[in-house]
């Protein structure tokens, strides 16, 4: 198997997380689902650093990010398909 | 070969545990005695100075906490014999009586009346002795689960909970259904995961008991003191770093690490022995990693498996500390930090399963005496957790 760009836990995940470096906008990702190795196409829209998340699908503010098939957090700015997600738009539910 | 009939060279101790080092440990009971402590470690070649910041005026819950530590830390198997040095005679002997009950040599000076010099003299003679005694003890061939070991995972980014946390989990289904002991903690970091970790107590009264010192830690710690949303602090500048945006998702990534089968069988104090034989164990713990890699320590593991994913570089003065991490550009940048590459699993050329019999593995090198990342490079972080302001 091609070495993946973008890992995603599980299927009912709406972000997945970039496992390459240098990832430049517009790269034609090559997504793959862990839970059952199956996989998918995604276009990055921003340039996004190894480790950091990326949306599956367009989100609005209040929606919940689901990763690992849980809740980790609400949207606070809108999010569109292949844009980075992290503190400037998903913030946590607790303290 | 089989993993039920895998051994490792250890040394046995007077109580039957396995030990994978062989300290002659020199510990102080209060700060004001690191400063003897570190001359008879300095004088007599063979010995490690366990020096602290705490000991004095404290009490209550705060002070068992310290004796907990103090005692459980001497009598961890990896020492083979324990000099405790303390300002004075009373709670110095407690430390003494307490670390004796293993059955190891142990011997305690106190400095009032006496001084550091003439202190440092007395401790440094039996210190010699010990050390002598300690050399002549031989590895044996004992069961790799006698091989007690924890986890803690630190300097987290998402890698962790794709490759480095899974590894240790996958480690622990193997192994805990053999006989091992193992422990995990960090009680504010399992928080957007408590329900998770919760369903995976072995019993409706352990689930409750987790639950109860979860709760704990929210209203104690967090809310009692906390002055915004903890996001300057969890996750820490670094977890965001590498791409980790909440509390939630961080903990996910974490409670990777106790794998997908096994079920933790009690919830331990800090510090605290495990008491109900073989199997995983949940501890209060503070999710700093020099923390509870010292309460861990203490409650007898003798050896610890820290994930990382942005590279932390902990170690521990008697534990080694074998660094995993599953993310390519940490293993490109820091590679002397890391025991143990994952970084196949993100690059799917390695699976999980994989990945943890790498871990095995390593786990018997250091225990047959492979010095690790950590070990290498000198780290030993010894740090006391404090519950509240000495009196």
């Amino acid at each position: 198997m091609a070495a993946p760009h973008l890992l995603v836990h599980d299927h009912k995940d709406n972000v997945g997380v970039v496992v390459v470096e240098d990832l430049a906008p517009g790269t034609d990702m090559l997504a793959v689902i862990t839970e059952d190795n199956s996989d998918f196409r995604i276009t990055a829209k921003q340039a996004t650093p190894i480790g950091h998340k990326i949306a599956l699908k367009d989100l609005a503010v209040g929606d919940t990010v689901i990763k690992y098939g849980e809740d980790i957090g609400k949207v606070v700015a809108p999010i569109a398909k292949g844009e980075h997600v992290h503190t400037h738009n998903l913030k946590t539910k607790r303290w | 070969m089989n993993l039920a009939d895998r051994k490792i060279w250890g040394y046995r101790r007077e109580n039957g545990r396995v030990g994978v080092r062989n300290y002659v440990a020199i510990l102080p009971l209060d700060d004001i005695s690191n400063a003897a402590c570190e001359a008879v470690a300095a004088h007599i070649q063979g010995t490690i100075a366990l020096p602290h910041a705490y000991g004095r005026l404290q009490f209550g819950e705060d002070l068992d906490l310290h004796f907990r530590t103090m005692i459980g830390t001497g009598a961890n198997p990896n020492v083979a014999a324990c000099i405790v040095i303390g300002i004075e005679g009373g709670w110095t002997e407690k430390v003494v009586a307490g670390i004796a009950k293993t059955g190891k040599s142990v011997a305690g000076f106190s400095i009032e009346g006496n001084g550091d010099i003439a202190t440092v003299a007395a401790a440094s003679r039996k210190a010699k002795e010990f050390v002598h005694w300690a050399s002549e003890k031989t590895r044996e061939l004992c069961p790799l689960t006698d091989v007690w070991v924890a986890a803690k995972c630190g300097e987290s980014d998402t890698t962790t909970g794709l490759a480095s946390c899974p590894t240790v989990g996958n480690m622990y289904d193997k192994l805990v259904p053999l006989g091992l002991y193992g422990c995990f903690g960090e009680t504010s970091e399992l928080t957007g995961a408590e329900h998770l970790a919760a369903a995976r107590a072995v019993s409706p009264e352990i689930k409750e008991k987790f639950l109860k010192t979860w709760q704990a830690y929210q209203n104690d710690v967090i809310e009692a003191h906390k002055t915004s949303d903890l996001s300057d602090s969890q996750p820490t500048k670094g977890n965001i770093a590498g791409g980790l945006t909440t509390i939630e998702e961080k903990a996910l990534g974490n409670l990777e690490k106790i794998g997908k089968k096994i079920k933790y069988i009690d919830v331990l104090e800090p510090a605290e022995a495990p008491a109900r034989g073989n199997g995983l164990y949940f501890m209060d713990t503070s999710s700093a990693a020099a923390e509870c890699c010292t309460l861990q320590a203490a409650a007898g593991y003798v050896v610890h498996i820290f994930p990382t994913g942005q590279g932390n570089v902990i170690g521990n003065p008697i534990m080694p500390v074998v660094k995993v991490t599953g993310n390519p550009r940490t293993v490109r940048l820091m590679s002397e930090h890391i025991d143990v590459d994952v970084s196949g699993i993100v690059r799917r050329e390695m699976t999980i399963d994989q990945a943890g019999d790498v871990l095995i593995t390593m786990i018997e090198k250091t225990a047959n005496g492979r010095l690790t990342a950590a070990e290498a490079l000198g780290h030993r972080e010894f740090v006391m957790t404090k519950l509240y302001r000495s009196a």
